[in-house]
């Protein structure tokens, strides 16, 4: 009993102490805070890498493609049993993508994803990250009327609605430029007829015509775009927009082209002579999973029109060809194991085919995570164990100046044993309060650190969390009870096995030399 | 008052190391402290009194030679033996008090309590034992201060409260090094006028030491001691 009264009196009554372990709180604090950030930054990750690829992707790398995908599912199915949930298929081709902005063309390198929309979404995460509620649940690439992005501030008018604005301004802009030209005309003398101009092979549309030539747009049947669309296609968000910062510092959305915009599309056909397609597409959503690298190099149009555009329909038997194969195994299934079926399945020295599981294609990113997670626990843990030495140095100052009270005790009849619990439960008790105060503190930082941040940003100018890089709005923590628990359990550890000593050094004094002790 | 002796020392050898010379303390120490009386032992400083208290108190072991308490040895006796022979057959009292700083004159009190029990069994029996440590506090006059710290009383009064903590576990024999030696002549009366108190309404057998002879004038027994023999051995008047 006596040790408990004492070494919590010492508890309240020796500050040294506590100071000497608040290096132990602030560890643990960091501990908590870092390997929540960490773990949420890496589950988000995990799940933006897992969600966008499917669970194991087959790759066909021949330009035209794997002909006969349902044999090859069949086969799949065959060998893969039950494990097997989902598949998908589709064709993926490099493309450039042409943007006609302010009367400059915009091109980007992007990788034009023909899907499936009916199974795509099955194998991997795909319309939850469209900007349109309705193609959240479905996609159809046919442009909406209006709505897009209903919860994002300043996101611009789109769709239809926008598409008839458009055209309209650049309608009247038209009739306006001819008007100025028959005006210049008529004033310079020149006989013209007012409207020859506007049927003449001048700008029909925002763009286009001046600049490549237009396939669909010079059929017989006149294109109207403020009522027709071309064939949709989905943007990656980054690759027609630009995240940028105001005077003001805050983060702004600059977009070349928007839900309604015509672009155009190049990419190479599926023949052994290749030759490069020029197709018009309107966008009829973007497509933002939060991964820059995705966000920024895909473009997804609908499966049939991208393989009839690269000509990958065998005309005699109507059998389209495909570049890859999603497939999706039952939760549980063991990716590695279902992929080295598969391989000896469709060996590669055989089959110009590739396999690969997400972790597979993701490894080094992942890898690298882990690696940094795994350093800065072990850094940390290290404040930790140099806690441990000052606590180590400022007991030994305790016992030394307890030496009389120690001897005090023995004299009344405490054992060797009881008086090193004293300080021994002293320690544990430091390391208790330590770490408890340093998990709270932890937990609290963790639960305000997006405010945290904002204030950091306003006091330093410096961004603490950049979302033009990460694409995240807030910072994403997730707060694992076991790493608590070991990191708690690890610094009691740390301050306990710290006090063994002078503890022991307590115990060992002889009665009657610490009474005499001055 | 009765004869039998309730401690006895035979052949006490005593040294200590100083600088790797052997220093000897005690040099064959024959004495009986008897049941009932107040011992007194006078001696100059550096005479060994101090060093044969401890080895009464078992607070440490003689080179040489044999301690009894009731006819047991107790001088050769394991830790734990001691240490509960410590706690609860003897009180020692010091001459700079030594209370715990961090502790109330109650709590100082209840020290040798909590220390006898476990913390289970000291907690099953809290009330009682407060109750005793008041009584002891009332004993030595010193209920009103019970809860202040040793810091905020004065020499007297942080003697008393010792005294009180070392008769907490009802001892059968008090040690006392010096008990008036850090006090003023009146507050240091004071203090033997209540440990003799102790021995006559109590029956509590006290050896005190001192190098005062007008204390030692006062006990029933004196030993003198001087180059760590005991050089004289008379009886005192009763006073």
């Amino acid at each position: 009993m006596y040790r408990w009264m004492l070494c919590f009196r010492y508890l309240r009554t020796r500050y040294i102490a506590l100071a000497s372990i608040v290096s132990v709180t602030l560890g643990v604090a960091t501990l908590i805070i870092v390997n929540s950030v960490m773990a949420g930054f890496a589950a988000e990750m995990h799940e933006r890498l897992h969600g966008l690829a499917s669970d194991i992707l087959i790759e066909c790398h021949a330009s035209g493609g794997l002909p006969d995908p349902d044999g090859n599912l069949d086969e799949i199915r065959s060998v893969l049993g039950d494990r097997l949930e989902g598949s998908s298929v589709s064709v993926h081709v490099p493309g450039m993508l042409g943007i006609e902005f302010n009367g400059q063309l915009i091109t980007r390198h992007v990788n034009l994803v023909g899907i499936d929309a009916e199974t795509y979404d099955t194998v991997s995460q795909f319309g939850q990250f469209l900007l349109h509620p309705a193609n959240q649940k479905k996609v159809d690439f046919e442009l909406k009327e209006t709505g897009f992005a209903p919860d994002r501030e300043g996101f611009p008018v789109s769709g239809w609605a926008y598409r008839r604005q458009r055209v309209a301004y650049d309608q009247a802009l038209d009739l306006e430029r001819q008007r100025v030209e028959s005006a210049l005309r008529r004033a310079r003398g020149e006989v013209s007829a007012p409207d020859a101009a506007s049927e003449g092979p001048s700008m029909k549309m925002d763009f286009g015509g001046s600049m490549f030539a237009d396939k669909n747009g010079d059929g017989p049947k006149v294109f109207d775009p403020s009522i027709e669309q071309f064939p949709g296609i989905v943007l990656g968000i980054s690759t027609c927009s630009s995240r940028l910062r105001d005077q003001d510092g805050k983060v702004a959305d600059h977009y070349y082209c928007r839900p309604g915009d015509d672009i155009r599309m190049m990419f190479p056909n599926a023949s052994d002579n290749t030759k490069v397609v020029n197709q018009k597409f309107t966008v009829v959503d973007l497509y933002e999973s939060g991964m820059s690298e995705y966000d920024s190099t895909f473009a997804f149009v609908r499966l049939d029109q991208l393989q009839e555009f690269r000509g990958m329909i065998d005309p005699s038997s109507g059998m389209r060809s495909v570049t890859a194969i999603q497939l999706k195994l039952k939760p549980g299934s063991d990716l590695n194991v279902a992929r080295d079926d598969l391989r000896r399945r469709f060996p590669p020295d055989r089959y110009a085919l590739n396999i690969q599981t997400w972790r597979d294609m993701q490894g080094p990113l992942l890898a690298a995570v882990r690696l940094e997670t795994t350093i800065l626990n072990i850094l940390l843990f290290l404040i930790i164990a140099v806690a441990g030495f000052g606590i180590l140095a400022t007991f030994f100052m305790i016992v030394v100046e307890k030496t009389r009270d120690i001897g005090t005790l023995k004299a009344l009849g405490a054992s060797s044993t009881g008086v090193m619990s004293i300080f021994l439960s002293y320690g544990v008790l430091l390391g208790i309060v330590g770490s408890v105060v340093g998990m709270v503190g932890g937990l609290v930082f963790i639960k305000y650190i997006n405010n945290i941040a904002a204030i950091i940003e306003d006091i330093t100018g410096q961004e603490v969390f950049d979302p033009t890089v990460y694409y995240f709005n807030s910072i994403p923590t997730i707060i694992d009870p076991w790493t608590i628990f070991w990191v708690v359990l690890g610094s009691i550890a740390i301050a306990t096995m710290a006090s063994v000593l002078p503890s022991l050094r307590a115990a060992r004094m002889h009665p009657v030399r610490s009474l005499r002790f001055e | 008052m009765s004869d039998e002796p309730i401690l006895q020392a035979r052949g006490v050898f005593k040294s200590y190391q100083k600088n790797r010379v052997e220093v000897p303390v005690l040099r064959g120490i024959d004495l009986d402290i008897h049941a009932g009386e107040v011992t007194a032992l006078v001696g100059r400083s550096g005479s060994g009194k101090s060093t044969l208290m401890h080895l009464m108190a078992t607070l440490d072991q003689p080179d040489k030679g044999e301690i009894f308490y009731r006819g047991q040895r107790i001088d050769n006796a394991s830790w734990k033996e001691r240490d509960a022979f410590r706690n609860q057959q003897i009180g020692v009292i010091f001459q700079f008090y030594h209370l715990l700083p961090e502790l109330s004159a109650i709590e100082n009190v209840l020290a040798p309590a909590m220390i006898a029990q476990s913390t289970w069994s000291y907690f099953f029996n809290r009330k009682e034992a407060r109750r005793q440590a008041e009584a002891m506090l009332d004993r030595v006059g010193l209920l009103h201060r019970a809860t202040h710290k040793p810091g905020e009383m004065s020499g007297g009064e942080m003697q008393r409260a010792a005294i009180a903590r070392a008769l907490m576990t009802r001892p059968s024999l008090l040690l006392a090094d010096e008990p008036t030696g850090n006090l003023d002549t009146d507050t240091g009366l004071e203090v033997l006028k209540l440990l003799r108190g102790l021995n006559v309404d109590d029956g509590l057998s006290i050896v005190m030491i001192t190098h005062d002879e007008s204390i030692a004038a006062g006990a029933d027994r004196t030993w003198k001691m001087k180059d760590g023999r005991v050089v004289d051995d008379r009886i005192a008047q009763v006073a």
